[in-house]
C-alpha cells in the first residue's frame, strides 16, 4: 500500500525530472564544496606555527576558501529555489486534482463523509505532504551527501581517528530511534483526549445558549476540567519524553568528541597527523552526526507524508459519477415528466423507494406530503440526478435521464432547497448563479417579483453587499428570499421547491405565494410541501410515508379515500 | 497580554527553573573549546598522554553534566508550559461561560473554538519552546563572544562585528516573511473557504451547472497561493546560505588575525582554533534560532487572541435574590419593554407589554425578523431590556440570581441543539436529579417517546451534532429536555416549525395538560400553532400591533388577518372552528 503510494508520488514528479536532477547536482556539489572548507581551515592553521609563519600559504588557502565559500553558497541558495518550487507546484496540482474530482464525485460520496474530513484531506493533507516533501528534498539529499563526503575527507586524514568517529557517531541514531518509539503512543493517547476535549469544547461553546439557559455552567466546567487535567498529565508526558531525543544525540555527540579528542591527539604526538588536520576533524565530527540526526527526523516526517499523499489520492482516486460526455442533451423542455416502476434506496439493506409510477404533463403542479422525516428529499435527489435509480427509469419528455447529459437535466430544473445555500460573494453574485449574464434591470425585476428588493436596497451596498460565509449576516427568511430570486431569475421550464417557503414569514410569504404563482404558471413543478394552501391547489398530490409513496390523487379523491392523507389532514387544525 | 502572567499560578518555579538549567547547560558547553586548546597547546608539545587523558576525561565530564541539566530543563520547561496551557485553557472555558448573549454574539462560536483549541495549543508549543532555546541561544552566542574575549581582545572585536550583522540578518529575514506568511495563511483561508463551499453547496452548484465555475474560481485562488509560497519560500531560502558565508567569512579573517597574533607571540594555535571552534558553535547555534524564531511571532499572535477574549467582561450583572415566590398573581409580566441590541441603530422592540398569569398561554406571532426571538429572550435575561422592565414572579428579573431565575423557566430555542450522550444525558442536562420516569412522561408530551422508544429507549445515543435524529426528532428532544424540569415558565421559540401540522396538535395538547400548569409563551410563524393561545400577541417590526384572543385579532386586527388570509387561506378559517 505504501509502496503504490510511493509511486504515485514519483508519477507525480516525473515532469519535473530535470528539476529533480538538477537539486540532487546543486546539493552534492554544495555539500562536498562546504566540507571542504575546514580542511582548507586545518591546513592554513598547520602554518601558523611558533618557528616562522608562512603568510603567503595562509593567505593563498584562506583565499581559496573564501571563494568556495561563495560558490558554495550560491548553489546552495539556487538549490533551496528549485526545492521550493518543485514541492508547492506538485501541491498545487495535486489539490487541484483533488478539487476536480470533488466536483465530479457521486452526491452520495459527498454526503457519505464528513465535511471536515474531505476537507482537512485537501488542506492540511496537503500541506503535511509539502512540508514532508520539502524537507525531504532539502535534507534527505544533502544529509546523505554529508555523511558520505565527510567520512571519505575524514578518511583522507586520519583514517584511524576518522575510524572511531564513524563507528561511533550512528550510536546517537539508535538513541534517537529509542525515544521516538517510546513516545508514539503517548502522543496517540494525546490526540485522543484532545479529541475528546475538541468533541466537548464544540459542544459546550458552539451550545453556549443552552448551558446558560439550563444551568449548567457549573457541571460544564467541570466536565472540562477533568478532560483538560487528563490532557495534562499525558501532554506533559509526551513533550518532556520527545524532548529527550535533542539532549541524549548530543551527550553522545560529546563522548564522541571526547574519543576523536584523545586518539586525535595521540596521532597528532605519534606524528600521524597534524594540529590542522585534528581541527578539520574535531569540525567534522560535529557535522556528522547532524545528518544522522537530520535523516531520522525527515524519515518520520516523510512517513507522515505518505500517510497524507495517501488520503489525498484517495480522495483524487475515488471514482466520480459515470461520465455523460458525449450523450445528448436534452431536447425543447415542455415539463413532461415520467416516473416507472422506479426502485431506490440509499443502503441496500434498507429498501426505500418500490415499484414507483408516476406521469406528469407540462405545467402540473406535484405536492409531495408526508410527516416529518418521510424521505420527501429522496424524490429530489431522483429527479436532479443527485443519484441515480437502482431499476426502473425516470424520463422527461420520454427521454430517459440517463441517457442525456446531467447539465441538460438540471438545467431544465429551478431548484430551490430546505437548507438555503449561498456562496460567499455578493447578493448580486448569488442571485445570476443561474443566469451570469443578466442585465441590472433583469435583476431587480426578479427581485421585486420575489419582494426581495426591499431589503437588499437597505443593506449597506445594496446589491453589493458582501454575503459572509454562510450567509452569516443574513435572517433565514432572507437567505430564502435570495435563493426564490435565484430562480425567479434563471426560468428554467420546471421547479423543484422543497418547503420552500416555510421559513418566510406570514406576510412576505403571502407575496411570494403570488410571485410564485406567476412563476409555476405553465411550468411543471414538483413541491415539497407544508403549506395547506400549496397542498390543496395542487393538480396530484403525492403522499410519502416511511420513504415509499403510499397514495397519489388530488385532495378530493384522497380525502374520500379517507386514508393516510385524510387523517394527516385531519390532524391539522384539530385541538 | 500581561494579563496571561498570572496562568502561569503552581508552575511559577518550573518557569524560572527551565532557563536556569538551560543557562548552566550552555556554560558548560562553552567549555569544551577551552579544554581542546588546553590539548593542543600543552598536552600535545609536550607528548603528556597522561594530561590529554585527563582532559578528555573533562571533555567526558563536561558532557554528563551537561546532559543532567538538559534534562532538568526539559522536565520544567515541559511542565511549565503545560501547566500554563491548562490552567489557561480551563481559565478561558469558564470566561467564555460566564459570557453573556450578546458578548458571545460578538465573538462568534467558532472563533472561541478556535481560542480554545489550536490557540493554546500554538502558544503551548511556542512556551516550550521558548523556556528551552530562547535562552540557550543568545547565551551561546553571547558566551562564545565573552570566551573570545578571554582569550584574545584584538580577535574577538571580529566576534563584536559579526554577532550583529548575523542578528540582523536571521531577525530581519524573519520579521520580513511573518507579514508573507500571514498571506499565504489568507490564501490558504480563501482555497479552504472554496472546498467547504464545494461541499456544502454541492446540490446548488450542481443544479446550477457551476461546476467549471467552481473550478476556475478554485484554481485561481489555488495558483495565487502557490506563487505567495514560493515567494516566502526563495526569501526564507537565502537566510542559511548568507549566515553560512558570514559565518566562513568571520572564520577567515580570524585564522588571519590569529596567524599575525601568534606571530608577535600573543596568541598559540590551540587558542586560533579554540577561536575557530567558538566561531562554528554560533553558526551551528543561529541555525537552529532561525528555525525557532519563526514559530514565535505565531504563538505570540495566537496568546494575544486568547487574551483579548479574556479581556471582554461580561456587561450583564447577576442579581443577588435566590427565592422566587410562585405564589404571586402574574408569573410572567413585560412592562413597557423596550430592546436595542448594542451597536444597533434602531430598537428591535418597542414599549411591549403583558401579563401572564400561572396557567394561561401568550402566542407571539409575526413576519421573520420582526422580534419575536428577542421578545422571547427577555424573560430568562438572555439580554437586559434597554427600557421598562420585565417581572418574573413579581420581581424585576435583575434582582434575580441569573441560576435562580433560569431554574424556573424551560426555554426551547429556536436554533436548539442536543448533545453527544444518551437521551438520557440529554435529558438531564437540566434536571440533574430527574429519573427514568420523569424523563418518559417529559417524552410522551413533547411526543418524542415514540420514535425514542423504537430507537432503544432513554439509551439512545445520539450522536454529535444530532446527526442520527430528523430535525422534527431533536425539536421534541429539545422540548423534552425542558419539559423535564417541571418548569412554572415554559417559552418555546419557534421550537417546533419542522414538526408537521399533527404532531404539533398533538404536542399542543399535551403542553396544555401538563403537570405543574405553566405559565406559556409560544413563538410562531404559524397561525395554527397560536391561534388557541389564550392570548395572542401581533408583532411587526419590534411593535406590538394587537393582542387578544384569536377571534378578537381576526376582528380588529389587519396585520393578524393578513398573516390568517395567508396560511389558511385554502380552508377559508372555516377548517378553526
Amino acid at each position: 500500500m505504501k509502496k503504490k503510494t510511493l509511486l504515485r508520488v514519483a508519477a507525480l514528479l516525473k515532469n519535473r525530472s530535470a528539476q529533480l536532477l538538477a537539486s540532487i547536482l546543486l546539493a552534492a556539489a554544495s555539500v562536498m564544496l562546504s566540507l571542504y572548507i575546514p580542511i582548507l581551515f586545518g591546513k592554513a592553521i598547520d602554518e601558523i606555527v611558533a618557528e616562522g609563519i608562512n603568510f603567503s600559504a595562509i593567505f593563498s588557502f584562506l583565499s581559496r576558501a573564501g571563494a568556495i565559500i561563495l560558490v558554495s553558497a550560491l548553489l546552495q541558495w539556487i538549490m533551496g529555489a528549485i526545492n521550493n518550487r518543485v514541492v508547492f507546484e506538485t501541491v498545487r496540482t495535486v489539490r487541484q486534482q483533488a478539487f476536480e474530482n470533488i466536483e465530479r464525485l457521486p452526491l452520495r460520496y459527498i454526503d457519505g463523509h464528513a465535511y471536515g474530513d474531505l476537507l482537512s484531506r485537501v488542506i492540511s493533507d496537503a500541506d503535511q505532504f509539502a512540508d514532508g516533501l520539502l524537507l525531504g528534498f532539502s535534507q534527505f539529499f544533502t544529509g546523505i551527501v554529508t555523511i558520505f563526503t565527510t567520512l571519505g575527507f575524514m578518511l583522507s586524514i586520519a583514517p584511524g581517528v576518522a575510524a572511531v568517529a564513524a563507528l561511533l557517531t550512528p550510536l546517537s541514531i539508535f538513541v534517537a530511534k529509542f525515544i521516538a518509539s517510546n513516545t508514539h503512543s503517548l502522543f496517540k493517547k494525546q490526540s485522543e483526549i484532545r479529541g475528546e476535549q475538541t468533541a466537548l469544547i464544540d459542544e459546550m461553546v458552539g451550545g453556549a445558549s443552552v448551558v446558560a439557559a439550563y444551568g449548567y455552567r457549573a457541571r460544564a466546567s467541570k466536565r472540562f476540567e477533568k478532560v483538560n487535567r487528563e490532557l495534562e498529565t499525558t501532554t506533559r508526558r509526551a513533550t518532556f519524553i520527545s524532548s529527550l531525543v535533542n539532549p541524549c544525540t548530543r551527550f553522545v555527540n560529546a563522548l564522541v568528541y571526547a574519543a576523536v579528542c584523545l586518539v586525535g591527539a595521540m596521532a597528532v604526538i605519534a606524528g600521524e597527523m597534524t594540529v590542522g588536520g585534528l581541527s578539520a576533524i574535531l569540525s567534522y565530527a560535529t557535522q556528522y552526526a547532524k545528518p544522522f540526526n537530520e535523516i531520522s527526523g525527515v524519515v518520520t516526517e516523510l512517513q507522515n507524508a505518505i500517510v497524507c499523499a495517501k488520503r489525498l489520492f484517495e480522495l483524487i482516486d475515488e471514482p466520480p459519477e459515470p461520465s455523460d460526455e458525449g450523450l445528448p442533451s436534452l431536447p425543447e423542455i415542455s415539463g413532461n415528466v415520467g416516473i416507472r416502476s422506479v426502485c431506490f434506496s440509499y443502503s441496500p439493506d434498507k429498501p426505500l423507494i418500490r415499484n414507483f409510477d408516476l406521469n406528469v404533463r407540462p405545467g402540473q403542479r406535484v405536492a409531495i406530503v408526508g410527516p416529518t422525516g418521510c424521505g420527501k428529499t429522496t424524490l429530489i435527489n431522483l429527479l436532479m440526478r443527485f443519484y441515480d435509480v437502482d431499476s426502473g427509469e425516470i424520463t422527461v419528455e420520454g427521454e430517459n435521464i440517463a441517457g442525456v447529459t446531467r447539465k441538460s437535466l438540471r438545467r431544465g430544473f429551478g431548484m430551490v432547497l430546505q437548507d438555503t445555500w449561498l456562496c460567499s460573494g455578493t447578493i448580486r453574485d448569488n442571485i445570476v448563479m443561474g443566469k451570469p449574464d443578466a442585465t441590472d434591470e433583469e435583476i431587480v425585476s426578479a427581485a421585486k417579483a420575489t419582494h426581495a428588493h426591499s431589503f437588499i436596497r437597505r443593506l449597506p451596498q445594496g446589491y453589493d453587499t458582501p454575503v459572509g460565509e454562510g450567509g452569516g449576516n443574513l435572517s433565514a427568511g432572507q437567505k430564502q428570499l435570495l435563493c426564490i430570486t435565484r430562480v425567479m431569475l434563471s426560468t428554467p421550464p420546471m421547479l423543484i421547491l422543497d418547503e420552500a417557503t416555510s421559513s418566510i414569514d406570514a406576510k412576505t410569504e403571502l407575496r411570494v405565494q403570488r410571485a410564485f404563482e406567476k412563476l409555476m404558471k405553465d411550468k411543471t413543478s414538483f413541491i415539497v410541501a407544508h403549506r395547506l394552501s400549496t397542498i390543496m391547489s395542487a393538480d396530484l398530490i403525492l403522499v410519502m410515508k416511511n420513504g415509499n409513496v403510499v397514495e397519489q390523487g388530488t385532495h378530493a379523491e384522497l380525502m374520500k379515500k379517507g386514508g393516510f392523507y385524510a387523517e394527516l389532514y385531519n390532524s391539522q387544525f384539530a385541538h | 497580554m500581561k494579563n496571561l502572567l498570572k496562568y502561569f499560578r503552581g508552575y511559577g518555579k518550573e518557569a524560572l527553573c527551565a532557563p536556569f538549567f538551560k543557562i548552566l547547560e550552555a556554560a558548560f558547553e562553552l567549555l569544551v573549546p577551552f579544554v581542546v586548546a588546553a590539548i593542543i597547546d600543552r598536552g600535545v608539545p609536550s607528548g603528556d598522554k597522561v594530561y590529554i587523558v585527563r582532559m578528555c576525561g573533562v571533555l567526558v565530564l563536561l558532557g554528563t553534566v551537561g546532559l543532567a541539566t538538559t534534562l532538568a530543563a526539559q522536565y520544567f520547561a515541559a511542565k511549565g508550559a503545560v501547566g500554563f496551557c491548562t490552567n489557561l485553557r480551563q481559565a478561558l472555558f469558564d470566561h467564555i461561560q460566564s459570557l453573556g448573549f450578546s458578548e458571545r454574539d460578538l465573538l462568534g462560536s467558532s472563533s472561541m473554538i478556535t481560542r480554545l483549541t489550536s490557540d493554546i495549543n500554538t502558544v503551548q508549543s511556542g512556551l516550550n519552546m521558548t523556556l528551552r532555546l530562547m535562552m540557550r541561544s543568545p547565551i551561546i552566542v553571547f558566551g562564545a563572544m565573552i570566551m573570545a574575549f578571554t582569550i584574545d581582545f584584538r580577535s574577538a572585536l571580529i566576534f563584536l562585528v559579526t554577532i550583529p550583522v548575523l542578528t540582523v540578518i536571521v531577525v530581519g529575514i524573519t520579521l520580513f516573511c511573518i507579514p508573507l506568511y500571514d498571506d499565504v495563511q489568507k490564501k490558504l483561508e480563501k482555497v479552504l473557504l472554496s472546498v467547504k463551499e464545494n461541499l456544502v453547496g454541492a446540490r446548488v452548484i450542481r443544479a446550477f451547472c457551476k461546476e467549471e465555475q467552481e473550478t476556475e474560481k478554485f484554481s485561481q485562488r489555488n495558483d495565487s497561493l502557490c506563487r505567495e509560497q514560493k515567494r516566502v519560500g526563495k526569501i526564507s531560502a537565502a537566510m542559511n546560505p548568507l549566515t553560512f558565508v558570514i559565518i566562513n567569512l568571520a572564520i577567515i579573517l580570524l585564522i588571519y588575525r590569529g596567524a599575525l597574533e601568534v606571530e608577535s607571540g600573543a596568541l598559540t594555535q590551540g587558542m586560533v582554533i579554540a577561536l575557530y571552534n567558538y566561531m562554528s558553535q554560533i553558526l551551528v547555534e543561529l541555525i537552529k534560532l532561525a528555525n525557532l524564531i519563526i514559530s514565535i511571532p505565531k504563538s505570540l499572535a495566537c496568546a494575544k487572541r486568547v487574551s483579548s477574549v479574556l479581556s471582554v467582561r461580561p456587561e450583564m450583572q447577576n442579581g443577588s435574590d435566590k427565592t422566587v415566590d410562585f405564589g404571586t398573581e402574574y408569573a410572567l409580566e413585560y412592562v413597557g419593554c423596550g430592546l436595542r441590541y448594542s451597536g444597533a441603530a434602531e430598537d428591535s422592540l418597542e414599549n411591549i407589554s403583558f401579563k401572564l398569569k400561572q396557567g394561561e398561554t401568550l402566542g407571539v406571532i409575526g413576519p421573520t425578523g420582526c422580534g419575536k426571538s428577542s421578545l422571547a429572550a427577555l424573560a430568562p435575561r438572555f439580554y437586559d431590556c434597554t427600557s421598562g422592565e420585565v417581572r418574573v414572579y413579581g420581581k424585576n428579573v435583575r434582582d434575580y440570581d441569573l441560576d435562580t431565575l433560569r431554574g424556573a423557566i424551560g426555554f426551547v430555542f429556536q436554533k436548539n441543539r442536543l448533545f453527544s450522550g444518551t437521551v438520557r444525558d440529554n435529558l438531564s442536562f437540566g434536571a440533574e436529579n430527574a429519573d427514568d420516569s420523569d424523563m418518559i412522561n417529559a417524552l410522551k408530551s413533547a411526543q418524542a417517546w415514540d420514535f425514542v422508544s423504537e430507537k432503544g429507549g432513554l439509551d439512545f445515543e445520539i450522536s454529535q451534532g444530532s446527526s442520527n435524529l430528523s430535525g422534527g426528532q431533536t425539536q421534541r428532544l429539545c422540548i423534552a429536555r425542558a419539559l423535564v424540569r417541571k418548569p412554572k415558565i415554559l417559552i418555546l421559540d419557534d421550537s417546533s416549525s419542522a414538526l408537521d401540522y399533527a404532531t404539533e396538535a398533538r404536542l399542543r395538547s399535551a403542553i396544555s395538560k401538563l403537570e405543574g400548569n405553566p405559565a406559556a409563551v409560544i413563538v410562531s410563524q404559524r397561525v395554527s400553532t397560536v391561534m388557541h393561545c389564550d392570548r395572542i400577541l401581533v408583532l411587526e417590526d419590534g411593535r406590538c400591533e394587537g393582542l387578544g384572543t384569536h377571534d378578537q385579532l381576526l376582528k380588529t386586527c389587519a396585520e393578524y388577518r393578513e398573516i390568517c388570509e395567508s396560511q389558511l387561506r385554502a380552508s377559508e378559517g372555516g377548517a378553526a372552528s
